[in-house]
């Protein structure tokens, strides 16, 4: 009996109308890594949050150490020694990291903080484990990798000696999911038990010492993972086989829908360019993929493309429809010019069309922020999903919305793209999960019928079932002759899904790749700049695409 | 698909319903405190006049009404602000300019009540368009750009009734300097009309303002839920950036609101100047009623037809208040209302204790379950 650190023996929590977790069981043995697999939306945060004492569960007990135990609140959870990494931190932004770490338990000599203390003790946690952070940065200032320590750091300065993660590998780069994952091995090693949420079989595989399964909030079973295959896993979480790589045939490219040449975009973080004189082509029929490191400005290019900022200079034309002419600065603001080409060429109108020309010319966009840009949280499901279409006279009469045909577009759209929510189409899109708001973006974009489609990773956080079904979508758009630009970080889906791959490093396109002729590690070596096709590749790049 | 229908029935709502519901019965309670200890022999017998002075007569209730009038349009000005993300404290610049229109139509271009009153609706609204203007082209705080606006619409008001001879009581025979005409004098036909519900209910202050106030309500609340215009306004109030990224046009709509907003706080002024039982009073201080509108739309959760039901139990309340004298002073009777008034304006803050929990469950979430019917319903559909 006492193998089990902590036992959750038949809990079940139900919100309106919804049981969230069915009678699910899941014991955690001393200095595991136990694995919660399961869907978005599958029951996994719920019964992480019952466990840490954020809800009360109607039915099932939990025990410590043999010992049945009640948590109230996460300061019951806390006397218990159980500690909680949330997937979005809670951290406060303008303390620096060590005044976060020791908040709510600050050492002090009548009401005096003990700040040296303090420091020595977060300084030896963090060498101890490697766990590399500065403690008197502040938190707004600092990645999110390193809040993620600062996050580790608070359970071990609190004592905790079961440790909840719940998705810490969404928001992190590759590097930094091995690093956690050593860091993970090492807690184990101690003696300390940690239970892992997630929804990626890769991690589990290479980590994980056990994995419960849950579907739709009901406990699917539990294996040693040693025993177990990716094939299984997806196949207990999904409850059918999952097609890890996407089947397609050759690409057909027709004609360019997209032409980008000499696109330079500012920064906002420094002063030099974040995209610098890019040039390519998108065709219909394709799917081409800028592939990069984060923070190499492929987000700053996407802006510059969809609109949502201004380039410094370039031409960007969409079915040859002139949607940016920028000439470079010095070429529009020349004195006392005198020859006739200057003049000619000032006299050029500089061109940066608004959005909602750029949407009715055919480009879709799914953002990378799918809460900050993609949505209107505080609207409701059908709200959102015509978000871009409520002004066409399918929608509005007169300048009055017409709510019936809004409801049935919604429906349709639900039922097509399998849209999960707890209410339909009024649901508030706030309360949806993070997967079903994706695959509302996703419905609302490709429903548009787009001649052009800009996805920014549009995956990112979700499960294996939901991102093969938004690849299949991908690729069924791309075989209706749309041209489709993806931006992704993730090298699997670069090179599953992609025509063609254009490496992105410090804002230049570096390579240019036929992912059926390359290797993620020659992929690697030029996302980390330390190779590139040499010069002239960007004119020669438009010559390949022409053909 | 009756059950669809049920489950599209919205807590929030009711939510918002029950949450001034008990901010208004802790200000009451409050207001009972504050008797008790103030003088507890007449206390009991205040309280109720406090809570039943409205409904006591019918002059009384024509009182309420009068008084709800403007106090509904300063409240639809600041709701419809908050609804596009906008914290319009300058209704009462807007609500004294447009009152102030109102009255120069009214006695110095001897013009009849309605062109009045459309005249205190372009006053208002060109009073709310400079903050909208800063706010979107500037990125200056509105708060900020509308507080100093209301300084500038009442020494600007001062300035102007004072140098036209015309608008002061004391032209018609009036006594007093510092005050504008009395409309019944100045112009008759500028007064709101009373179609007889003033001898109906035995009150020279009933008129049909509180039906115009409504109506604007009514329309308000149309804009917001029914058209386009209001579908991109709240985009922009709920999430700036995503309605940028739908192509919507949000300087534009920054301002349209700041327009829209003023125009409501400027009717107020009209309806208020122009029932003809008030006197606009050259004063240095500014006008409360643009102030009321601040609780009105708070304890109304911005909703416009809350507003009227909100403004009408502030107005209420104040002829409650009123009808507490002589036992209690005049200033007494202000605090005690101003205490139940801003209690009961912590309907935002009731809101968010009532909804804490679910909201609590969101942030914890991240990934809200399903309802367990649904994904079955939803594979058989796609199998077939």
């Amino acid at each position: 009996m006492n193998d089990y650190v902590i036992e959750m023996l038949n809990i079940t929590k139900e919100f309106p109308g919804i049981r969230a977790n069915d009678n699910v069981t899941l014991r955690l043995k001393r200095g595991e890594i136990h694995a919660l697999l399961g869907e978005n939306g599958a029951g996994k945060s719920t019964l992480m949050s019952v466990l840490f004492g954020l809800y009360q569960p109607e039915n099932g007990t939990i025990k410590k150490d043999g010992e049945v135990v009640r948590i109230k609140d996460p300061n019951d959870a806390n006397a218990l020694h159980i500690g909680m990494v949330h997937q979005h931190f809670k951290l406060v932004e303008v303390f620096t990291v060590l005044e976060n770490i020791i908040l709510g338990v600050e050492p002090n000599k009548m009401g005096f903080l003990q700040r040296k203390e303090a420091r020595r003790k977060v300084v030896e946690l963090s060498e101890r484990y490697g766990l590399k952070v500065d403690p008197d940065a502040r938190i707004e200032d600092i990645s999110v990798g390193m809040q993620q320590r600062v996050e580790i750091l608070k359970m071990l300065y609190r004592e905790n000696d079961i440790l909840i993660f719940d998705e810490p590998t969404a928001v992190l780069t590759p590097q930094e999911i091995d690093e956690l994952m050593d860091i993970m091995r090492s807690f184990a090693a101690e003696g300390k038990s940690i239970l892992f949420i997630t929804h990626k079989l890769n991690e589990i595989m290479a980590v994980a010492d056990r994995c419960t399964v849950l579907r739709k909030g009901k406990c699917v079973g539990t294996v040693d993972v040693k025993d177990t295959s990716k094939q299984e896993l997806s196949r207990m979480m999904v409850g059918r086989d999952v097609e890890f790589v996407v089947a397609k045939d050759p690409a057909k490219p027709g004609e360019t829908v997209l032409d980008v040449e000499n696109l330079t975009v500012p920064s906002k973080l420094h002063k030099n360019n974040a995209v610098k004189n890019v040039s390519f082509r998108v065709r219909a029929g394709e799917i081409v993929c800028l592939a990069g490191i984060e923070g190499n400005g492929q987000t700053e290019f996407v802006y510059a493309l969809t609109g949502l900022e201004k380039p410094v200079s370039g031409t960007i034309k969409l079915k040859n429809e002139c949607i940016v002419r920028l000439a470079p600065r010095g070429a529009r603001r020349r004195r006392g010019e005198k020859t006739n080409a200057a003049a000619k060429e000032r006299a050029v109108k500089q061109i940066n069309a608004p959005i909602r020309a750029r949407s009715k010319l055919g480009m879709s966009h799914i953002p990378e922020d799918r809460q900050k840009y993609g949505l209107v949280l505080d609207y409701t499901l059908e709200e959102n999903l015509v978000l871009e279409r409520y002004y066409e006279p399918d929608f509005q009469n007169k300048g009055f919305i017409r709510k019936p045909e809004v409801r049935a577009y919604a429906e349709k759209l639900i039922e097509q793209y399998d849209i999960r929510s707890g209410q339909g189409p009024v649901t508030t899109a706030r309360s949806m999960s993070g997967g079903n708001q994706q695959k509302a973006i996703v419905a609302r974009e490709i429903d548009k019928e787009p001649e052009l489609l800009v996805a920014v990773q549009p995956t990112r956080g979700l499960d294996v079932g939901a991102i093969e079904y938004i690849h299949k979508q991908l690729v069924a758009e791309r075989d209706r002759g749309r041209a489709i630009l993806l931006v992704s970080l993730e090298l699997d889906e670069v090179m599953n899904v992609s025509d063609r791959i254009l490496v992105m490093y410090e804002g230049e396109i570096v390579g240019e790749f036929d992912p059926k002729k390359t290797t993620v590690q020659e992929l690697g070596l030029y996302m980390a700049g330390a190779q590139r096709t040499q010069a002239g590749s960007s004119s020669e790049r438009k010559a390949n695409s022409d053909v | 698909m009756s059950e669809k229908k049920k489950r599209s029935f919205r807590l929030p709502n009711m939510t918002s319903f029950f949450a001034s519901m008990i901010s208004i019965g802790i200000g009451l309670v409050f207001g009972l405190i504050l008797l008790i200890i103030l003088n507890p022999e007449a206390s009991g017998e205040a309280f109720v006049s406090l809570i039943s002075a409205g409904f006591r007569s019918s002059d009384k209730f024509a009182k309420v009404l009068y008084q709800a009038a403007p106090l509904i349009m300063t409240g639809l000005s600041v709701a419809f602000a908050f609804k596009t993300g906008l914290f319009n404290i300058g209704a009462t610049g807007q609500y004294t300019v447009g009152g102030a229109f109102a009255l120069i139509a009214a006695i110095q271009l001897q013009q009849p009540w309605y062109v009045c009153l459309i005249l205190a609706l372009i006053g208002g609204a060109f009073w709310g368009l400079f903050p909208g203007l800063f706010k979107a082209y500037f990125n200056v705080n509105e708060v900020i750009t509308s507080i100093m606006f209301n300084w500038i619409a009442m020494f600007a008001v001062n300035l102007t009734i004072n140098n036209l001879p015309m608008m002061l009581a004391k032209y018609w025979g009036g006594a007093q300097m510092d005050r504008t005409a009395n409309l019944a004098q100045a112009n008759p036909s500028a007064l709101i009309p009373r179609l007889g519900l003033d001898e109906l209910m035995n009150s020279n202050y009933m008129n049909i303002s509180i039906f115009i106030a409504i109506l604007f309500a009514i329309v308000a609340w149309i804009i917001l839920s029914k058209t386009t215009f209001g579908y991109e306004l709240k985009a922009c109030g709920f999430n700036r950036n995503a309605s940028i990224y739908a192509g919507i046009n949000a300087k534009r709509n920054i301002v349209l609101s700041m327009v829209i907003s003023g125009a409501f706080a400027g009717v107020g002024g009209g309806l208020y100047f122009l029932a003809g039982t008030g006197q606009y009073t050259l004063l240095k201080q500014l006008l409360t009623a643009g102030f009321n509108g601040i609780p009105v739309a708070l304890l109304a959760s911005s909703h416009p037809i809350g507003t009227i039901f909100s403004a009408l139990f502030v107005s209420y309340i104040q002829v409650g208040g009123d009808a507490m004298q002589p036992d209690f002073v005049k200033e007494i009777i202000d605090i005690i209302i101003s205490v139940i008034i801003y209690l009961a304006a912590f309907a935002l803050l009731m809101r968010e204790l009532l909804t804490r929990r679910s909201m609590l469950a969101h942030d914890a979430e991240g990934d809200t379950p399903l309802p367990p019917a649904d994904p079955e319903e939803k594979s058989e559909v796609s199998e077939s």
